[in-house]
């Protein structure tokens, strides 16, 4: 039997000065339970995780980080629920306060009914914390032009949304993708909207360097059994990419030659 | 003294410091982040940072979240 690991050979991703080989960074909310989170975020095979801050429950008797291990994964601090720069901001410099990491998953939504990024905000908070030293990872619509003014303005990846938040719908402008993907220097990593394997599959089959995704593994009904396929999607999709796909073609392409005889 | 501690009022004995008030909670220090009154007080200052009568602490955690659709009532 030939050993496949020699034939998918891979490069890890490299988000600022961090190397990780798996290319799925994984939510942690949603989950039944505290072990559910840990066994999905196990077989998922991720390497990062992203969490979010919040007020300490004083009557919880057990918590998130007591199930998260630092030395197993790298722990991405998010600013879900701001919708300004202001609150985006003070939330990236508590949470360093806790991950002891300058890297910070920068979101600012523009209304709670649409959960859009608000441009505006996302950008103004992106420049106070590059000039704080932050290694910023930056959730944005799939529009092309803001993608790349993140890039321009520091933002060490740039996360396009892949279809409205927790919508499930998949890669909805695999257009606006490729033109980002195109025109990037920066790791681009396909954020929210992924509703099942072959989601994953196409973010990485287009080209991405990284998919994000929660709900698409804690919503599903069995989430153990959805993380292993979204493991297995990465790596399909990612070597696909990687292999080179044939050309779409009109007509047909017999794969045997003619018969001869 | 009184304190207003993540927006509720509570009562803790005098001049005690963020590392004792952490106590008091039973918190891990390592795994919480702490404002007095909108400023973030590091984590090599709990031992030393007296809480004043009527400051607004905010004790932080990190929870389960992937972004965007999370709230503070999940």
């Amino acid at each position: 039997m030939i050993d496949d690991s020699q034939y998918i050979q891979d490069e890890p991703l490299k988000i600022g000065n961090l190397t990780l080989n798996s290319r799925l960074i994984v939510g942690t909310g949603k989950y039944k339970d505290f072990e559910e989170t840990e066994k999905a975020l196990e077989l998922s095979g991720t390497e990062m995780v992203t969490v979010a801050l919040r007020r300490v429950d004083f009557d919880a008797d057990d918590h998130l980080l007591n199930h998260i291990d630092p030395k197993k994964y790298t722990i991405l601090p998010n600013t879900a629920g701001c919708y300004n720069a202001e609150d985006a901001v003070r939330v990236c410099r508590l949470g360093r306060e806790i991950s002891n990491l300058n890297l910070v998953k920068l979101e600012v939504l523009g209304d709670p009914d649409t959960l859009l990024p608000n441009p505006v905000e996302t950008l103004k908070a992106l420049k106070i914390l590059v000039n704080d030293g932050f290694t910023v990872m930056t959730y944005t619509s799939d529009d092309p032009v803001i993608a790349k003014q993140l890039e321009e303005e520091g933002s060490t990846a740039v996360m396009p949304a892949g279809a409205p938040i927790g919508s499930g719908q998949g890669i909805l402008n695999p257009n606006n993708i490729r033109i980002i993907l195109e025109r990037a220097q920066t790791p681009i990593i396909v954020d929210a909207g992924v509703g099942t394997a072959s989601d994953v599959s196409r973010a990485f089959e287009l080209g991405c360097d990284a998919v994000l995704l929660n709900t698409g593994i804690a919503g599903a009904k069995d989430p153990l059994r959805m993380a292993v396929a979204m493991k297995h999607a990465a790596i399909a999709g990612r070597q696909a990419y990687l292999a080179g796909r044939i050309q779409r073609k009109l007509y047909a392409n017999a794969s045997s030659p003619p018969l001869d005889f | 003294m009184n304190i207003t501690l993540n927006g509720k009022s509570r009562e803790f004995s005098d001049s005690i410091t963020v590392a004792a008030m952490l106590a008091e909670l039973q918190l891990h220090p390592q795994q919480v982040a702490v404002e007095v009154n909108r400023e973030i007080v590091k984590r090599d200052q709990f031992e030393i940072h007296q809480v004043n009568d009527g400051d607004e602490i905010e004790i932080l955690r990190f929870v389960g979240g992937g972004g965007k659709e999370d709230n503070n009532d999940r």
